[in-house]
């Protein structure tokens, strides 16, 4: 067994490790010693090539198709340099108030996380992207809205220099894209971060964190790891845990936590999502732009569905689309002619969600679908027919429906199917990407994981900085908000770095 | 075939070579097209679906032989024949009574098959290029 030591270690380069080593970085000044370990390879700039299947399974954990226990949904979440901030569309909103209110966390209040997103706004070149640079895909979305007289939203983005791929959830290929491979890692390697690629962690002990270098097999994507490959134990006096929702709860119990910390595992929640398919009687520009211009977030509470602008790649529109022969690939061979809509759920915590793992130790996501998500589900794909058809769709795809294509002439179908469709689970495909909660901020270890700067309970050595934090469903994309928390999380070891 | 991202590696042994002829039969159910694929197309489908297989877990691969196993043998109980024998009707109505199968477990393996399938057909850049998408790391550039 090799072994290292460090002050302080990071667990994962995402939206909550890269911010944590950035804003600790300026400690490596005085003479500390800092590790971010990430289980996923970096990439060079040439290997993104947008291509969907090897982008895919090089980015994401499981190729983007890690499946719950119950198997009827899967979890999409990166595991490379930047995690997930790699393969995101980079939107960047922060939460309603009532999310607050509802999290209820001592001293947490939207005014605080608002202040802190300001700076990772301004670090990661956050704005609107301007109108020529929209495509008709976002364009429609936008027009059938208007006409219905619903309230669209633009997305704020973290882009510079973008060409328009569309290949945002592939890694862009133009390093356009802001996320903390681009902003945060970079900045903290400069200031002497050491970041650990390929690098597993198998468990914890105290102050102590056991992992497995792998090594670059031949003719796969991106660079070797800094270290050789094996196993290591390494020494630290404070380890932060910003693995993600999926991979921090699964790491805290498979090291023995789950014994003193009766919620750990508890109050996942993802933003269960399914997409809507519409076709038009002319190409539209739909993959060329950036792919999430704007959003719909009025039912959100009434409803508690989000629609967002979308448009995937061949493989997950076909996995997306139902059934299968010739009406499948009528729609697949039309694809120029696409326009898309995600129908995201507003999940809550429920007990049966959460997550576990298994005897070799590996995650294990239990998602069981209650009446409310699913009826948001059908409620939101119903309300993206109504936007596809008022946009000038001659035919749109409902999952759920039986048939699934309607024909414009049939647009009265929708009101049947938004009452008393069934939603056959294991058939509609439903993926998820904003995963979160797992080890939830609170007051003590009977209610949560970590307290409100995200230190476990009876483990002061130990932090949390990522999405599992999250009590319950932050109702937006949560980038933003995460980085927020670790801006939190790293503000509180700068004040106490002195007792490490 | 070189193992590299761009030509999908294939699992030693492959995962599903004894299943070849019945996932192609399934696989023209699902994609009509895929019937007029030649030799080579099937090699990278198969080698797709592989590659696919090989990153997931032993017990997985082992629920899909038996699923598949299944597929083979159960339309002998409703139409007298296995499911590689059966005309493509036949064939496309005994899939479709696995995806709306009242057993969430029978729709979520039917789910998983299809959508390696799915994977193995609109995985191949000829396909691809086929429906005409065309998206490219110039963007916007590449339209002009």
């Amino acid at each position: 067994m090799n072994e290292r030591a460090y002050d302080i270690v990071i667990i994962g380069s995402g939206a909550g490790g890269g911010t944590v080593a950035q804003e600790l970085s300026p400690l490596c000044r005085k003479g500390l010693r800092i590790a971010v370990l990430e289980k996923g390879p970096k990439l060079r700039d040439e290997e993104f090539t947008g291509r969907e299947f090897e982008m895919a399974r090089v980015l994401y954990e499981e190729g983007g198709g890690f499946l719950t226990a119950e198997g009827t949904m899967t979890l999409a979440f990166g595991s490379t340099y930047g995690g997930s901030t790699a393969v995101y569309t980079g939107t960047s909103l922060l939460p309603p108030e009532r999310v607050l209110r509802k999290w209820n966390v001592p001293g947490l209040t939207l005014e605080e996380i608002e202040r802190r997103a300001q700076k990772f706004k301004a670090q990661n070149n956050v704005h609107l992207i301007e109108d020529e640079f929209l495509n008709e895909n976002n364009r429609l979305f936008v027009a059938g809205c208007r006409r219905l007289g619903w309230n669209v939203g633009q997305f704020p983005v973290n882009v510079k220099g973008c060409r328009g791929s569309s290949l945002c959830n592939l890694g862009c290929p133009n390093q356009a894209k802001q996320g903390t491979d681009r902003v945060q890692l970079p900045a903290a390697e400069r200031n002497g971060v050491e970041v650990i690629t390929r690098c597993e962690v198998l468990r914890l002990e105290e102050k102590k964190v056991l992992v497995r270098v792998s090594a670059k097999r031949d003719g796969t994507k991106g660079e070797p790891s800094a270290w050789e490959p094996g196993e290591y134990s390494i020494a630290a006096k404070l380890i932060v845990v910003a693995a993600g929702a999926v991979n921090s709860p699964a790491l805290l119990l498979r090291s023995g936590f789950g014994r003193n910390l009766p919620r750990l595992g508890y109050g996942f929640t993802a933003h269960p999502a399914l997409i809507v398919v519409a076709e038009h009687d002319r190409p539209i520009t739909n993959f060329v732009g950036h792919p999430k211009s704007f959003y719909l977030d009025q039912f959100a509470e009434s409803d508690r569905f989000l629609l967002e602008t979308c448009m995937y790649f061949p493989f997950i529109t076909a996995k997306s689309l139902a059934g299968f022969g010739e009406a499948h690939s009528s729609f697949m061979r039309a694809y120029p002619r696409l326009q898309m809509i995600l129908v995201l759920a507003c999940d809550r915590v429920e007990d049966a969600n959460r997550v576990t793992i298994d005897s070799a130790g590996r995650p294990v996501v239990h998602y069981h679908f209650t009446p409310e998500v699913t009826r948001a589900l059908v409620r939101g794909a119903v309300a993206s027919a109504r936007i596809v058809f008022a946009a000038g769709a001659r035919r749109v795809h409902l999952p759920m429906a039986q048939p699934p294509t309607i024909e414009e002439r049939d647009a009265a179908r929708l009101d049947g199917i938004a009452e008393d469709a069934p939603f056959q689970l294991g058939k509609v495909t439903v993926s998820a990407a904003h995963l979160q909660g797992g080890c939830a901020m609170g007051r003590t270890a009977a209610d949560s994981v970590t307290d409100a700067f995200g230190r476990v309970h009876g483990a002061p050595w130990l932090r949390v900085a990522d999405a599992s934090l999250f009590p319950d469903s932050v109702e937006i994309n949560p980038y933003l908000t995460i980085m927020s928390l670790a801006d939190r999380v790293a503000e509180k070891i700068r004040e106490e770095v002195s007792a490490l | 075939m070189p193992s590299t991202e761009n030509s999908p590696r294939r699992s030693s042994p492959p995962a599903l070579a004894a299943f070849r002829p019945l996932v192609r039969a399934i696989a023209c159910t699902i994609v009509p097209e895929a019937a007029a694929m030649d030799e080579k197309a099937w090699d990278e489908f198969d080698a797709l679906m592989d590659s696919a297989l090989a990153d997931r877990p032993r017990e997985l691969r082992r629920r899909l032989e038996l699923f598949l196993r299944a597929i083979e043998w159960l339309p002998v109980i409703r139409f007298g024949r296995r499911f590689t024998s059966l005309e493509p009707a036949q064939r496309a109505r005994f899939l479709s009574m696995l995806e709306n199968h009242p057993a969430q477990i029978i729709r979520s393996g039917f789910w998983g098959l299809r959508t390696l399938v799915l994977l193995g057909y609109y995985g191949r850049p000829e396909t691809v290029a086929a429906i005409g998408y065309a998206a490219s790391p110039r963007g916007w550039e590449a339209r002009r």
